[in-house]
């Protein structure tokens, strides 16, 4: 066997912060031959991303590594740890170069995104003048930016989410390096956009033959993507295997857990006698772009002409891309926006009540949001947050029985009843959504509205819960209207799917017909993206 | 661009007109008119001075007089300084206070933006203490305390510099008046300009710019300086009304012949016409000024479009 | 990366259970020394300022006639000496500072009720309301304030309570900004979409959610505002356009000590020590309120 290209061996990263010493990773080590794909896969916290940022010394200041980082890169083999900063400059951006989850921040905004690609030319070529800008465009096209020309004179917040990444790329890949250094370089993109992303990584790579070193929570991403992967936990590497492998046989707990974690199961439909709970007809919601004093105001129309019917039982699940309106589609059938068109919630039009008048339906209809941290009021605590709702609708509950309901309501979503005292900002993200539910819940309403109440939440935390919003569901009849980006849960949760693109349903179905055999062409093509199933 | 700065222009046509009409009513709500207090004049020529200045017509009519000989530059006489028109007063004091106030705010960037620059790059070392120790203190001591201190200290103990006098502005005149009008601002400038480094230094870009291999100097003046200024240029709006603020008492302190010290004796004296003129001139200065600064603004940041 | 960083703070912060934000913001600021020292400071001028008078051996205008213009001394009681007329400099000045700190107070009190409530109905109200209002307060932002002060002073005359109203009337425009973004900002936080859900009332939810939750960069704002307005009263004093005799206050003493700075140096020094230090404390101690109430460290 060849030297591995890069060596990390017993890699320890603590963070002198002002109240004392933290240990972000322990005990980190793996190593990656040239040419090879590796992932490091981890949930929030296991310092995946401090690892690999640890590599080119990019950490901040307070971090405090040690341990030893080999690179085989020309030369000798040296330590990246204890190589002066002048050779390390030298193997930054050109040896080793490294893209970054956050597309929209990670290039300079006052700077043509061409300038910022010539730069890294500049410090390690010696192309200079036309030679120099051929180069840019040419990579820029490599990377897929249309119209190369006139998009080296752009700014970045001229670009989609998307072509940031692929100029960030072109960066990385300008002085071909060896290694590449993703780290989580998708997560901020949507499925179609993550899956070209991808593409494109593995096509350079082959052009190039470099090594790339992939930081990931996606187990999904790294089934279709890596070679071999290292599964982190709590700053210490649990389990490493080739990828195949690893999917087949975990050998550690927590991998298995991981891998368990992916959501599964499915939902039998609802027969079609069933009572219909919501009933919408040609929905539209308009917002107004711009806010202009004497002129009529330009107005965006967010949802296009939607009809929509939800019996009871069911789990209508929502798909979409950002923008596609999905979420506003969810406040408009709850009447928290205005909107045009007819809504029946049972046996009552909502379309023309006035709040007052809609109050007494609002225990029937509830919500939680995806935003864990956004969702609770921060300066109250959480048995005023879940007991609020009984403040309005049931004001003559005294302040006992209220209680009762708020403890009762906290056990059904296996929280401890006896932290009805903190405030929101003391718990997890589980946790906070945990509240979140069992605020909708306390007024044991028939419909719950559930915003991507996943999607902030670490593949483990959103099982559980999953498992409890399924739990739930049968224990109270509950009808479920589940908004999601993710199709992975949306297929395990709902029976029916209504796929959205700008304001319009273009396909719906029962979940299983429509996973297997989409019909419409966007639905295909991101269905394609979410699985990978040809992208790769 | 060009027609951004012609809609600027117009958009501050409401603004002049509510200085110019809110000062000109509340000059004649003011109890007692501008020859009160002086020795009781004969009934003919109060008459004769009233209808000079058109006080004898009703209110309304003086407002649009007024609003008239404006557009044509022309603010009135001066109730108190009989010989001059408003126009003329303004006119030889502004350059005075012109290089006063240049002068100031070239002091405070100089200054200002190095010293913060230097703070945010030796962040929490006893330099960044002692530099945002001094601007703290920089920013509670006002300036009419600092500039008696400087005129003491360097005026009359070492009698280095003179006291006063503006002796058509030689420099020796010119630099404690300076001083003490820009010690203020340049604390805010350093204190901002270490504030917003700060903050860019910690952004994703500057990884980016680190991951590329640039050295820790590159990073700086190629990517975090001018990022790091765009607060310091949409202050200096608010720092040029300190400064033209400022510039009434120091002018006054120093003895310096501006429209300051103009505007505090026709404020104490109630010269009214000077004392609505300087206010609306002030009021086109700054409108004026924010004007500019916004353009630089716009060319300093891309992301700023004026298309609408 | 800044996922991970905020779960180092998380796990390094040391957890105080059940403690709301607003006692957790207290006691990051009681460990900031520099800002409970200002904290001190205040009071403790404050203290003398308000029974001072009472203490001293003279008393505002007692002219003593065997001492004009006489430098401290502890023998005869002018313990920071005499003024020109023979009047104790000390009593004079924690007078002139009630009359400085209680401009302070109203001043700020009445930028604070106009501020809050222009800028919460802006921002809750939202549209069309939202783009009028603020149009207008960009105008008055491009107004040259401190003259037109200076000019309600000159024409109305100088009377402490004019003082009050104008200054409050200047300072409520950077109040009212802060709290309009802020109902923004928290308009469009899920927390108030899930009590609109629940049927909450908009009275209450203003009430109970929008108005707890703009209180932190209120109150850091206030403290700021503080000092501007001691500031420009002083200033306006100084120039002549403030309190007139009998009153005093910082500004005046000010404005009369650098008459007579070359004899009594200590005419000068005594009030702006007084105020500087005022200014110093209050600027030191909203700094150290802003960062015990950025939501960044949390």
């Amino acid at each position: 066997m060849p030297h591995p290209l890069l060596e990390l061996n017993r890699l320890r990263v603590d963070f002198a912060l002002p109240h004392g010493r933290v240990t972000a990773i322990k005990d980190v080590s793996f190593s990656l031959q040239a040419g090879e794909t590796l992932a490091l896969v981890g949930e929030s916290g296991s310092g995946k991303s401090v690892s690999a940022t640890a590599i080119l010394r990019l950490l901040p200041e307070m971090a405090l590594p040690s341990g030893t980082i080999r690179w085989h890169g020309n030369q000798d083999e040296e330590d990246l740890l204890s190589v002066p900063y002048k050779r390390m400059r030298r193997i930054r951006g050109n040896e080793i170069s490294m893209i970054f989850q956050e597309p929209m921040t990670s290039l300079n905004p006052l700077q043509r995104i061409g300038r910022q690609i010539r730069e890294v030319l500049d410090k390690h070529t010696s192309l200079r003048g036309a030679a120099a800008n051929a180069r840019v465009i040419d990579l820029l096209e490599q990377v897929g930016i249309p119209d190369p020309h006139r998009r080296a004179t752009s700014y970045p917040h001229e670009l989609s989410g998307g072509q940031r990444q692929r100029v960030m790329i072109a960066m990385a890949l300008a002085c071909e390096p060896k290694l590449l250094i993703a780290d989580e370089p998708t997560t901020a993109l949507d499925v179609t956009v993550q899956a070209q992303i991808l593409a494109l990584l593995k096509e350079l790579q082959q052009r190039y033959g470099m090594a790339i070193l992939f930081i990931t929570h996606d187990l999904g991403i790294v089934r279709h993507f890596a070679d071999r992967v290292c599964v982190m936990r709590h700053g210490e590497v649990v389990e490493s295997a080739p990828t195949q492998e690893l999917f087949e046989c975990p050998r550690h707990d927590y991998t298995r857990m991981l891998i368990d974690a992916e959501p599964h199961g499915s939902k039998p439909p609802v027969p079609s006698s069933a009572p219909v709970m919501l009933d919408a007809k040609d929905l539209r919601v308009r917002f107004a772009l711009k806010k202009r004093l004497f002129r009529p105001n330009e107005v965006f129309e967010a949802v296009r002409g939607i009809d929509l019917t939800i019996r009871k039982g069911q789990t209508v699940g929502i798909v979409g891309e950002s923008g596609s309106g999905k979420s506003t589609l969810g406040r408009a059938l709850l009447r928290l926006l205005e909107s045009s068109g007819d809504i029946r919630f049972e046996d009552t039009e909502l379309t023309h009540l006035d709040s007052s008048q809609l109050r007494p339906l609002r225990a029937r209809m509830q919500v939680v949001f995806q935003d864990p941290f956004g969702s609770l009021s921060p300066r109250l605590t959480v048995g005023e947050i879940v007991g609020e709702g009984l403040r309005v609708h049931y004001p003559e509950l005294t302040r006992r029985q209220r209680t009762e309901r708020v403890v009762q309501a906290l056990e059904e979503v296996s929280l401890d009843p006896t932290m009805r005292q903190r405030y929101p900002h003391e718990f997890s993200g589980g946790q906070r959504q945990r509240i979140a539910i069992a605020r909708a819940l306390v007024l044991k309403p028939q419909f719950l509205l559930l915003d991507e109440p996943t999607s902030a939440l670490d593949r483990s935390v959103q099982a559980t819960v999953i498992e409890l919003l399924r739990t739930l569901q049968q224990r109270h009849e509950l009808t479920y209207l589940f908004i999601s980006h993710d199709l992975a849960v949306v297929r395990a949760l709902a029976d029916t799917v209504l796929v959205m693109w700008e304001g319009r349903i273009v396909e719906q179905g029962e979940t299983e017909a429509l996973f297997r055999e989409p019909r419409e062409p966007y639905t295909r093509e991101l269905m394609r993206a979410a699985f990978l199933d040809q992208a790769a | 661009m060009l027609l951004y700065v012609f809609k600027r222009l117009f958009q501050a046509i409401p603004t002049l007109l509510i200085v110019i009409t809110l000062s000109f009513f509340l000059m004649h709500l003011a109890p007692g008119g501008p020859f009160d207090g002086e020795r009781q004049l004969p009934a003919e020529i109060e008459a004769n001075l009233l209808a000079t200045y058109n006080l004898d017509q009703p209110v309304w009519k003086q407002y649009l007089i007024y609003l008239g000989n404006l557009l044509q530059g022309d603010f009135g006489p001066s109730f108190r300084y009989k010989d001059f028109t408003v126009t003329e007063l303004i006119a030889e004091g502004f350059p005075v206070s012109l290089e006063l106030g240049l002068w100031a705010i070239a002091l405070a960037l100089l200054l200002g933006i190095p010293l913060g620059i230097v703070a945010a790059l030796r962040r929490n070392t006893g330099l960044d203490y002692v530099v945002m120790g001094t601007a703290l203190a920089g920013v509670a001591i006002p300036n009419f305390v600092i500039a008696p201190l400087l005129a003491l200290v360097f005026g009359v103990m070492l009698a280095w510099l003179p006291v006063g006098g503006w002796n058509d502005g030689h420099w020796r005149n010119m630099v404690l008046p300076v001083v003490a009008l820009s010690i203020q601002q340049i604390a805010y400038i350093a204190r901002m300009t270490r504030a917003s480094m700060i903050e860019v230094l910690g952004s994703h870009f500057i990884r980016t710019a680190r991951a590329k291999g640039l050295s820790e100097r590159e990073v700086i003046w190629h990517h975090a300086l001018r990022p790091s200024l765009l607060p310091v240029v949409s202050y200096l709006g608010p720092a040029i009304a300190g400064i033209i603020t400022g510039s009434v008492v120091i002018e006054q302190i120093f003895g310096i012949p501006g429209i300051g010290r103009y505007f505090v004796q026709a404020a104490l004296n109630r010269d009214y016409t000077l004392v609505m003129g300087t206010v609306v001139f002030y009021g086109m200065l700054i409108v004026l000024l924010n004007l500019i600064v916004d353009l630089i603004y716009s060319v300093l940041d891309p992301q700023i479009r004026y298309d609408d | 990366m800044t996922t991970e960083t905020t779960t180092l703070h998380a796990q390094g912060a040391s957890p105080h259970l059940g403690e709301s934000l607003g006692r957790e913001a207290w006691r990051r600021l009681k460990q900031n020394r520099a800002a409970m020292a200002s904290l001190v400071l205040l009071t403790l001028i404050a203290v003398a300022c308000l029974v001072g008078p009472w203490l001293t051996p003279w008393g505002l205008n007692e002219v003593d006639w065997t001492a004009f213009s006489a430098p401290p001394s502890l023998a005869d009681g002018h313990y920071a000496g005499t003024d020109a007329n023979g009047r104790d400099l000390l009593t004079r000045t924690l007078y002139g500072g009630q009359i400085s700190l209680s401009v302070a107070v109203v001043a700020t009190f009445v930028s604070l009720v106009i501020g809050v409530l222009y800028g919460a109905v802006a921002g809750y109200v939202g549209g069309r309301v939202d783009t009028l209002m603020m149009r207008f307060v960009d105008i008055m932002y491009s107004l040259p304030f401190m003259f037109m002060v200076i000019l309600l002073m000159v024409v109305f005359g100088r009377h402490i309570l004019l003082i009050y109203a104008a200054i409050g009337a200047v300072e409520w425009l950077d109040m009212s900004r802060i709290v309009r973004g802020q109902t923004l900002a928290l308009k469009r936080r899920e927390f108030v979409e899930a009590a609109r859900a629940l049927g909450v009332r908009g009275r209450t939810i203003v009430t109970r959610h929008l108005i707890p939750n703009t209180l932190g960069p209120v109150i850091v704002y206030v403290t700021l505002t503080v000092p501007k307005v001691i500031l420009l009263e002083s200033f306006l004093s100084f120039l002549g356009l403030g309190v007139q005799e009998p009153m005093t206050s910082w500004g005046v003493l000010i404005s009369e000590g650098v008459d007579m700075m070359q004899g009594a140096p200590w005419l000068l020094l005594v009030p702006s020590t007084f105020l500087a230090l005022t200014l110093f404390c209050l600027n030191f101690l909203g700094d150290g309120l802003r960062d015990a109430l950025d939501p960044r460290t949390r």
